[in-house]
């Protein structure tokens, strides 16, 4: 395919200004740009067509099933791209007067309060763009409330060794000590491993529940209790929050502090990467560190919370991407939040009963809202890998499930099916897994190769990073 | 209220009988349940699209559309091309995760490779991310990767825009580098204090150019500075000045990060925006984020796949170079799209029309009774003192459909212009105010 640097011809353009109606002005010598700006020259047709092209090579939720574990990719309700589109919020000035805000305010308002019902949490800010963005900001307020008392010893994050990867690099970024906290054979918290780890050098812990193996962890009043216990604070990720929402609140497991991620629990697109949107929750005696401004749900004025952290980017967050997420709330409301978590947990539990006959399951536990499948077997016995299995439903029009994470199990498939998918997508998903299994014992080549349908094979990612070609013509 | 689940009860049922439970209550039997939710959570109940539309269609009618718009101050109302919006809206791009399987995600990930070269084009750099959250955040994250074990001082200018400074702050109160904000002399940043503070433990100096109040910084003596001192030269920059203005690599620069909000993305309250970063070749593997890169596949074609993940979370954990996983793709999509759009002599023109439109309004302005605070060559921003308290003029203003200047101080006022304000409506503004701003 070509780069959009390869089509066009000098001298091609749109014409898209008018001419200048001012006297032009005329720049100091010292200040101008030296080197010719070298952009594509392009009609507006070949632009259209050349991302038409780009388009055909991209695969989203809409074009089929999408079980990335831990990603949530569930249906993008299009009645929130349509609000999100609105003049009324699109074109506005995040500087305005306060008095030609009040609808972006109380969009804010409503969110908030909304994701605090959900989250069972007191305040909550929207400026983190993303989930990793929330992590580093949660974990600032666990270290302002710290700092603040004068407990500045309090310099170690427990992390359990199934965490998302962005657990420990937001902890590191935030200036902690990583800590990593061993599972136990089920696959949850070993309860004796945190009792050792934690002390008075303890500023929180950050866990995911269910945990990053598909199990909601029993003892999470206990786990919770012992880290407050040594003076700790609890730290709630939301990535997983899908499986639970509406049934229980990370307020009443005994989190301060949580983070979501409105682009999967709460139905907002992914982009291709982002924008996402990651708000911050927390309990009230963290409030007065959250980054400022925040909304007073009274006066719907901006405030600067007491002993803000400060920002962690500019103005007010993705506001567009919370825009949409209040949509799908309005939408589905008190009696269908809930459903959100049923839904999926049936989808994910009713995938695992059907292929765990052939595909072992390290946590034969019903699982919440995704499960991890090992392949080690199927890798010993054939030489088939994840990796192969995923590249072989590639063919079949199925983005493949999250490969070789977490990373306690060998060979992991993490599949999350979601709640918006359909039986019969599942029922044909289910045969292509099960099609598979039986492939990797009578054509292995077939899947080493595989993809074969795609527009490109499998690329050379060690070449990619080994001699880096970062930009055309670079 | 809609829930957007398909199952039927009888699929439902179907389903329960082969997992072997007979509820889905059943499959929640793990959780305690004494944590659980009893009698709800305390939301309104569920309404239909109809309901939500009119719901939604009400809060944004809420909000006021100035027709007429000369407030920067970190978010510019730029014309966009009809093609951007067009190209972005398109539900594969809209609807997809993270190119992780790169053989069916081509066209995200050569989207990215396009806009990373259009970044180095345009700063002149030799190596861009394929985003971060926004101009401020990418700043803060810029400051990180100049750091090293001796060097662990930021120097900030106190020009830059306001939050991009308590961004900085923040990133700084968690990886613990002492940050410095260099005092503001005259509408510039104080380039003897930088020559004085800029030290051994100096990991670099953010400079913003041109800067919150517009002014074109003497970036070359300011880079120079900081380089004597053996630390880094981080520029700020704003992507359309790019048209005309010098770019960050020939001031020397050895990481470039801005705010890309002006490359075709709408106001939107704030966001989401586009933080975009490029650095010099040797600084590529401490790059945060994602990459994007060249290579080819198993049929010998060329192809595109995330790289240089040996920095990342996913991979070093606490040991990354950055926490960052989601990005701003389609922001950065956005940004390649309007780029390509406007080519090598429209964004020229854009820049231009930009710097000679603020001129012009200046010039106006001084004329009605609004000074120039500070004598000096700007961009597209200038600030000026009001002759009555600026919270009147933007009064005054807005009752005219018009948003004002931004007010700074009591009787200042920092005003913007784009290639998005006619003649016709500056003179609108000039006429109003020249009649005197009445309360």
């Amino acid at each position: 395919m070509k780069l959009i640097f390869e089509r066009g011809q000098e001298g091609r353009r749109l014409d898209l200004l008018p001419p200048c109606d001012v006297p032009e002005v005329a720049l100091e010598e010292k200040d101008r740009r030296q080197k010719p700006l070298d952009l594509p020259q392009v009609t507006e047709s070949e632009l259209s067509r050349h991302y038409t092209q780009l388009m055909q090579h991209t695969f989203g939720v809409n074009d089929g099933f999408y079980p990335l574990g831990s990603c949530t990719m569930k249906y993008n309700p299009k009645i929130n791209e349509y609000a999100a589109s609105l003049p009324g919020f699109a074109q506005v000035h995040p500087l305005q007067p306060r008095e030609t805000v009040e609808g972006c305010l109380e969009v804010l308002a409503l969110a908030e309060k909304y994701l605090c019902a959900v989250t069972g949490m007191d305040r909550m800010t929207f400026q983190p763009a993303a989930g990793a963005h929330g992590e580093f900001t949660g974990l600032l307020l666990i270290k302002q409330y710290h700092t603040l008392r004068g407990d500045e010893k309090r310099n170690e994050i427990l992390v359990p060794d199934s965490a998302h990867g962005t657990n420990p690099a937001s902890a590191a970024m935030a200036g902690f000590q990583v800590v990593n906290i061993p599972s136990s054979p089920d696959g949850c918290v070993d309860l004796e491993a945190l009792r050792q780890a934690v002390g008075d050098d303890t500023a929180g812990l950050m866990l995911t529940n269910p945990n990053t193996v598909g199990l909601f962890d029993k003892n999470i009043l206990e786990i919770t209790r012992i880290v407050h216990q040594a003076g700790g604070l609890n730290y709630y990720d939301g990535a997983n929050l899908n499986a639970v929402v509406g049934i229980v609140r990370p307020g009443d497991m005994g989190f301060d502090v949580v983070h979501l991620n409105l682009h999967k629990t709460f139905s907002t697109p992914h982009g291709g990467g982002g924008p996402g949107s990651g708000p911050v929750g927390c309990k009230d005696f963290l409030a007065p560190y959250l980054p400022g401004p925040v909304v007073d749900p009274e006066t719907l004025d901006l405030v600067q919370p007491a002993h803000s952290i400060g920002k962690v980017r500019s103005f007010y967050g993705n506001f567009l991407v919370v825009v949409k997420a209040l949509a799908y709330l309005l939408t589905l409301g008190e009696e269908g939040i809930p459903q959100v978590a049923r839904y999926a947990v049936l989808h994910a539990n009713y995938m695992k009963s059907r292929l765990e006959d052939l595909y072992p399951m390290p946590y034969p536990d019903r699982c919440m809202h995704e499960f991890v499948m090992s392949l080690e077997k199927l890798k010993k016995e054939t030489g088939v890998s994840a990796l192969d299995v995923a590249k072989g439903l590639l063919d079949n029009g199925i983005h493949p499930p999250t490969m070789y994470f977490p990373l306690i199990v060998h060979e992991a498939l993490m599949v999350e099916p979601t709640e918006t998918e359909c039986k019969e997508v599942m029922d044909q998903a289910i045969e292509v897994f099960r099609r598979l299994h039986q492939l990797a014992y009578d054509d292995p080549q077939a899947l080493h190769s595989a993809p074969a349908a795609t527009p490109v094979g499998r690329l050379d990612e060690v070449q990619a990073a080994r001699k880096p070609v970062l930009q055309y013509g670079g | 209220m809609g829930s957007y689940i398909p199952t039927t009860d009888r699929e439902r049922e179907e389903m329960l009988a082969s997992i072997g439970v007979s509820s889905i209550d059943d499959l929640f039997s793990q959780i305690p349940e004494e944590v659980k939710i009893h009698g709800g959570c305390g939301l309104p109940a569920g309404r239909s699209e109809m309901e939500v539309r009119t719901l939604l269609e009400t809060l944004a009618g809420k909000n006021k559309v100035y027709p007429s718009v000369f407030r920067g101050a970190g978010a510019y109302r730029h014309y966009i091309p009809e093609i951007v919006r067009s190209v972005v809206s398109k539900e594969e791009f809209v609807t997809a995760y993270t190119p992780y399987q790169a053989e069916i995600s081509q066209g995200v990930l050569q989207s990215i490779f396009e806009y990373q070269t259009m970044i180095c084009r345009l700063t002149g750099m030799d190596a861009s991310n394929a985003s971060l959250y926004d101009g401020a955040s990418a700043a803060a994250e810029g400051v990180a990767m100049c750091r090293d074990r001796k060097r662990t001082q930021v120097l900030v200018s106190g020009a830059a825009h306001p939050d991009t400074i308590r961004t900085i702050q923040t990133y700084c109160f968690g990886n613990g580098m002492e940050c410095v904000v260099v005092p503001v002399k005259d509408g510039e940043t104080d380039l003897e204090f930088v020559r004085a503070h800029a030290g051994g433990s100096t990991a670099c100096l953010y400079l913003q150019h041109p800067n919150f109040y517009g002014i074109l910084e003497d970036a070359q003596a300011l880079g120079d500075a900081v380089h004597q001192a053996g630390g880094k030269f981080l520029m700020g920059v704003n992507p359309i000045s790019l048209g005309i203005l010098k770019t960050p690599a020939e001031y020397g620069a050895d990481i470039a990060v801005g705010e890309g909000q002006p490359l075709g993305m709408p106001l939107s309250f704030g966001g989401p925006y586009l933080g975009f970063m490029a650095c010099v070749s040797s600084l590529t593997r401490k790059l945060p984020g994602r990459i994007v890169g060249e290579t080819v596949d198993n049929r010998g074609q060329r192809g595109y796949v995330l790289t240089l993940q040996a920095r990342e979370q996913h991979i070093r954990r606490e040991k990354a170079s950055s926490n960052v996983c989601s990005n701003q793709a389609l922001c950065a999509m956005t940004a390649a799209v309007y780029l390509a759009a406007m080519g090598p002599d429209g964004l020229r023109q854009a820049a231009l029309q930009c710097a000679s439109k603020a001129s012009y309004l200046q010039k106006g302005l001084a004329e009605a009774g609004f000074p120039l605070v500070y004598a000096k060559p700007f961009f597209h921003e200038f600030v000026t003192r009001t002759p009555v308290p600026a919270l009147e003029v933007e009064a005054f203003l807005g009752r005219e459909g018009i948003l004002s200047g931004y007010p700074l101080g009591e009787r200042e006022m920092l005003w913007c212009c784009t290639e998005a304000n006619t003649k016709e409506e500056m003179d609108r503004l000039l006429q109003l105010v020249k009649g005197g701003v009445q309360r």
